[in-house]
């Protein structure tokens, strides 16, 4: 019976482990969300450009390589060297940037003031420019990141909890820094925005445009910024995602992950994303292993979008959303 | 008053104007087939208190949002302090001293009192990202003396009471002065009001009187303000322009625009039976 409870904490550990990650990709989401309205459907493809594009670099591969030779009838693949992760990690953030400003410079500046379905459309759009960009540029293989985290299972974990109660505790290493890479990042962003001069634009513009242009506030510097900022969460989930399962076109599908769990969180909240993805995380894996064999098993397929659901019904503004109340 | 020469001139309560800051010359500005302004030319002074007033519709708070790069108008020019303006976007206008408040507010309604006040400051913070990120030295000693522009403002508009509260729990006369202090905050060279006592009871009106005057002795702030009261203008105000129907149909003193035919015509409808 120990053996079984023991079961349950490891099974819980790992589903807040796995939330973490989930929580990651919703956090992009919500950043962009609450300063422009647009709810960014590429944010998923966004993380596998930039896992794909930190692998490139690494790799020293000669970008739209195939391109480049179909063209010029010649024969280049890679520069021949290797870029240190920590540099071609800031490499990839540059790209991120400039991501951040051509959507801005040729997509969302044409569409100030449109409606929210039709930023979406454009979101899409842009989804798919970017999948083929990324296929284009790096090419579509499955591709190993290996940025020198560390991998495996946890020994001194499995070790101290054995002494302890016993059972050895099964704990990613990868999850553990995953999870720690998550904190610092959400420390960080939510000190920035509380604090800096950026930081008190961006909720500016968030709560009232005309507003914040009155008090000097460029709208297009804060867009590039804040799609910079998803560029760059989108970097951290990306290095994250395809340390453990490699960079591929399911990588951006994880998005898809973090719907539900904006609607447990709330589209708008920073802390919501955090809390909404660690529900997620646990409660599949939980009832995966409590109730999975009843009903056939792969319910992790599912559970997340049923669970939303049933959240949606009783409280459509999330845990943490803004209370919509309707103006009459 | 239209020999008055480019120095400026005294007021009869011997406050002394300076030359011309802003100057609108020919501004026409149309929404599709509605003229809102046409062919309209007037100057603000340096430490001036200047009115627009006018009927309801007749392009007050339009001119109001071309001074400030909202609305850009399809002809004229704008001076400022003697060099012509190129077309402007509203957070460059900002950026250049002049800050605004709206007929309809526009406040951050999720922010305190004291956070919205506080970004009016924006346009005088420098540090850059990183150092105010890190939080240290610089942005620090910065972070304090915004502090205190701000807690000035907020003792001089008589809001200390509700630093902390949440705008959107306010009474719209209170949300009115917010914006003002919020407009203050960066210490502007001109301060555009578009009807800063709409909707007020008699005692609001007088507060926000008080604190228009004020604001122009202590600080020496240049201010144009939209009223749609004659009233409260003749007593607030040195120069005033009339507008109807987008045409300027007056411009002078108090006393001068009082007695122009056209305006009282305006005022009274007759013009438009
Ligand atoms: N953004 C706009 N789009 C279309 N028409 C406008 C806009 N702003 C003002 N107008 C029109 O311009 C005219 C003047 O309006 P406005 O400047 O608000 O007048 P006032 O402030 O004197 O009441 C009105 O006919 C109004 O409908
Ligand atoms: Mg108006």
């Amino acid at each position: 019976m120990p053996e079984q409870l023991f079961f349950a904490a490891e099974v819980i550990m790992n589903g807040l482990m796995a939330g973490v990650l989930y929580a990651l990709v919703a956090l992009g989401f919500v950043l962009i969300y609450k300063a422009s309205g647009i709810f960014n459907y590429s944010q998923g493809v966004m993380a596998l450009f930039a896992a794909a594009t930190l692998v490139g670099i690494m790799d020293g591969q000669v970008p739209f390589s195939h391109l480049i030779n179909a063209i010029l009838g010649t024969n280049v693949h890679h520069f021949g060297w290797h870029v240190p992760a920590v540099l071609a990690i800031l490499m990839t953030m540059a790209v991120m940037v400039l991501l951040a400003w051509a959507v801005n410079r040729f997509v969302f500046k044409y569409l100030v003031n449109q409606e929210a379905i039709i930023l979406f459309m454009a979101t899409i759009g842009l989804a798919y420019f970017l999948e083929g960009t990324s296929d284009l540029m790096w090419g579509g293989q499955l591709k190993t990141l290996d940025v020198g985290l560390p991998q495996g299972m946890n020994a001194t974990l499995d070790e101290v909890t054995f002494g302890m109660f016993g059972y050895g505790f099964f704990i990613d290493n990868l999850d553990i820094v995953a999870s720690i890479v998550a904190l610092i990042l959400v420390v960080t962003l939510t000190v920035y925005s509380q604090y800096s001069k950026q930081g008190r634009a961006l909720r500016a513009v968030a709560d009232d445009h005309q507003a914040a242009l009155s008090v000097g506030i460029s709208l297009n510097f804060i867009w590039i910024l804040v799609w910079s900022i998803a560029g760059f969460v989108a970097l951290v989930a990306g290095i994250m995602w395809g340390a453990k399962s490699g960079v591929q076109f399911s990588l951006s599908l994880m998005a898809l992950k973090a719907l539900p769990v904006l609607m447990l969180g709330g589209f708008t909240s920073i802390p919501g994303a955090i809390v909404g993805g660690l529900i997620i995380g646990v409660g599949e894996k939980l009832f995966e292993f409590t109730l999975g064999g009843m009903m056939g098993g792969a319910t992790e397929n599912w559970f997340a979008y049923v669970l939303a659901l049933i959240f949606l019904v009783f409280r459509p503004q999330g845990l943490f959303g803004e209370k919509i109340i309707e103006r009459v | 008053m239209n020999d008055m020469s480019t120095e400026g001139y005294v007021t009869p309560d011997g406050r002394k104007i300076g030359g011309v800051m802003m100057e609108m010359k020919n501004i026409t500005l149309r929404f599709g087939g509605v003229k809102a302004i046409t062919d309209i030319s007037f100057d603000i002074r340096e430490g001036e208190i200047r009115a627009i007033i006018g009927p309801n519709g007749a392009g007050k708070s339009s001119m109001l949002n071309v001074i400030s790069g909202f609305y850009v108008p399809q002809e004229g020019e704008v001076w400022f302090r003697g060099t012509k303006r190129p077309q402007m976007k509203p957070y460059q206008v900002a950026q250049q001293g002049i800050a605004r408040t709206f007929q309809n507010i526009a406040l951050f309604e999720g922010m305190s009192v004291l956070d919205n006040v506080m970004t009016g400051r924006l346009t005088h913070m420098k540090t850059g990202m990183i150092a105010q990120a890190i939080w240290k030295g610089k942005a620090e000693q910065e972070e304090v003396e915004n502090r205190e522009v701000v807690e000035k403002i907020i003792d001089f508009l008589e809001i200390q009471a509700i630093r902390k509260t949440p705008v959107a729990r306010l009474p719209y006369g209170l949300k009115k002065r917010v914006e003002l202090a919020r407009a203050l905050a960066a210490e502007p060279k001109l301060l555009l009001l578009d009807e800063p006592m709409a909707g007020m009871n008699v005692e609001e009106k007088e507060d926000m009187s008080r604190f228009i005057l004020d604001v122009n002795d202590e600080f020496g702030t240049t201010i144009a303000l939209i009223e749609h009261d004659m009233g409260v203008v003749m007593d607030l105000s040195d120069r005033v322009v009339v507008m109807d129907y987008g045409k300027k149909i007056g411009d002078g003193t108090p006393d001068e625009v009082r007695n122009n035919q056209a305006v009282i015509d305006a005022y009274l409808g007759v013009a438009h039976d």
